[in-house]
């Protein structure tokens, strides 16, 4: 990973590549939970947060990870997950995208199944407005051992405007015959009707606009604790409010 | 309350009403009936203000305003509530919440106080347990995983909590059982009042015997051919539109 990446480099291929010479060489972090742990961790990034991560996690047999992150309020962001789960393991990653004006945030996870009854769980939801880019590359890697593996990938993206994108790349390699992978991707914008419903009970375009777009979001926050999910609502608003 | 005047309007280009007038005062209930594609639900989106609803023609006022030159939420403020056909499902948002921030909003745009956390809760339990509406509903995601039942009535919950001077109810009664067209039908009853007015758009005679309005307005093409009493929802049921218009 030394190497300055290219447009050719698949991981990098809607890259703000300039950014990314800038930030490079990237030091790789490595994490560790023990077998049988469970690890928890929230990630939220405002402008001065490191512009690329790249986390190398190993989940030992048994023990669970889950990673919240909330990405944007930064002109270029990107965040690399490489997770390693073996036997039994568990990883969670919720995780929300926002971009706005020219903002280029991405995700880049490799979950790799290196051994049995392992399970994966990853919803993405990313919002973007002005002439953002928002990518989520995603790919599962279930090894020849990863029988019974369980993994799943949600991506859903609203783009608030003509000159925003969302780039999607889902990708599932898997060797083992008796394994459940389920992806899915959707890219839209908001639901016209549910605004016009809510515009017709008396609230502003703007603030529908943001309800709904907060609504759209929830359901990478699920299985959070109450007081969680409020605080990450403060970053989220705060986050939405430079699309409007 | 409410004066359509030689009201036109298109949708894509193609026009749907053509000179449509009609008078409701403070007090009255309005019934206006007509078959498939008369413009029935056109003219309820137009009252609302939905985007791609085009007004050519015609004015609409108010209580004593433009309401056409007001944007959808600020007719709501000034007292305008659509019951919709077909109510959409929100996820993510609760009941609650919508129902507050709409309160609210509306509140807000009069220049009034917002409701209070508690005033909001004792509106929402008093509006649920009225229209029969079980008030983990009002937890749940806007209309999701709802019966088309369930629905209307909280459509009507959200009327009573909104306390609207006219409510436009477009075919509010489908698709309701005898029983929820009785709590809806009484749900709408509870809003007659002097200084309220309600426009029922129905295909059938079945809620006009549970609410009896004052004027029923035959709507055919695009303009009102007809006008009576509530008798006139009878002979409508036997003898049909054609047979009135001609």
């Amino acid at each position: 990973m030394s190497a300055l990446p290219t447009r050719k480099d698949e991981a990098f291929r809607y890259s703000d590549l300039a950014a990314v010479a800038r930030h490079w060489p990237v030091a790789v972090e490595s994490i560790t939970v023990a077998a049988g742990d469970a690890h928890a961790d929230i990630i939220i990034t405002d402008a001065a947060s490191p512009a690329i991560r790249h986390l190398a996690i190993t989940v030992q047999a048994g023990a669970t990870c889950r990673y919240t992150i909330i990405d944007g309020g930064r002109d270029y962001g990107r965040i690399a997950l490489d997770v390693t789960l073996n036997e039994g393991a568990d990883f969670h990653l919720g995780c929300v995208l926002i971009g706005s004006e020219a903002q280029t945030i991405e995700l880049v996870t490799t979950v790799r199944h290196v051994g049995p009854g392992a399970t994966s769980r990853q919803i993405v939801r990313a919002v973007a407005g002005g002439t953002a880019t928002t990518s989520y590359l995603g790919q599962v890697a279930v090894a020849r051992e990863g029988q019974k593996t369980d993994a799943s990938q949600s991506f859903k993206a609203i783009l608030l405007n003509r000159g925003a994108t969302a780039n999607a790349k889902p990708e599932l390699e898997i060797f083992a015959d008796d394994v459940k992978c389920a992806h899915g991707a959707a890219i839209g914008e908001i639901d016209r009707q549910a605004l016009f419903y809510l515009t017709s009970r008396g609230i502003p375009p703007a603030q529908a606009r943001a309800l709904l777009t907060r609504a759209f979001l929830s359901d990478a926050l699920e299985g959070l604790d109450d007081a969680t999910t409020e605080s990450l609502d403060a970053a989220i608003t705060a986050r939405l409010e430079a699309t409007a | 309350m409410l004066v359509i005047d030689n009201l036109c309007a298109e949708v894509d280009g193609k026009p749907i009403l053509k000179g449509l007038s009609l008078t409701v005062n403070g007090g009255e209930v309005h019934a206006i009936m007509g078959p498939n594609g008369a413009g029935k639900s056109t003219l309820s989106y137009v009252l609302a203000g939905r985007a791609g609803y085009d007004v050519t023609g015609g004015s609409v006022t108010f209580r004593g305003e433009d309401l056409l030159a007001k944007a959808p939420h600020e007719r709501a403020a000034a007292g305008l509530f659509l019951g919709l056909q077909y109510p959409v499902e929100i996820p993510g948002v609760s009941n609650l919440l919508f129902l507050r921030t709409a309160l609210n909003a509306q509140r807000t745009l009069r220049g009034e106080a917002e409701a209070s956390g508690a005033e909001f809760m004792k509106l929402a339990k008093a509006a649920a347990e009225k229209l029969g509406l079980p008030f983990d509903m009002m937890k749940r995601a806007v209309n999701q995983g709802f019966s088309g039942g369930e629905k209307k009535r909280n459509e009507m919950v959200q009327m009573h909590i909104l306390r609207p001077f006219m409510a436009v109810l477009d075919e509010t009664d489908s698709g309701l059982d005898i029983d929820a067209l009785r709590v809806v039908s009484d749900g709408i009853n509870a809003m007659r009042g002097p200084d309220r007015a309600t426009l029922l758009i129905t295909h059938y005679q079945r809620l006009l015997d549970y609410v009896v309005p004052d004027h029923i307005h035959v709507l055919m093409d695009g303009r009102i051919v007809h006008s009576g009493g509530a008798e006139l929802a009878h002979k409508l049921e036997a003898e049909g539109y054609s047979a009135i218009a001609a």
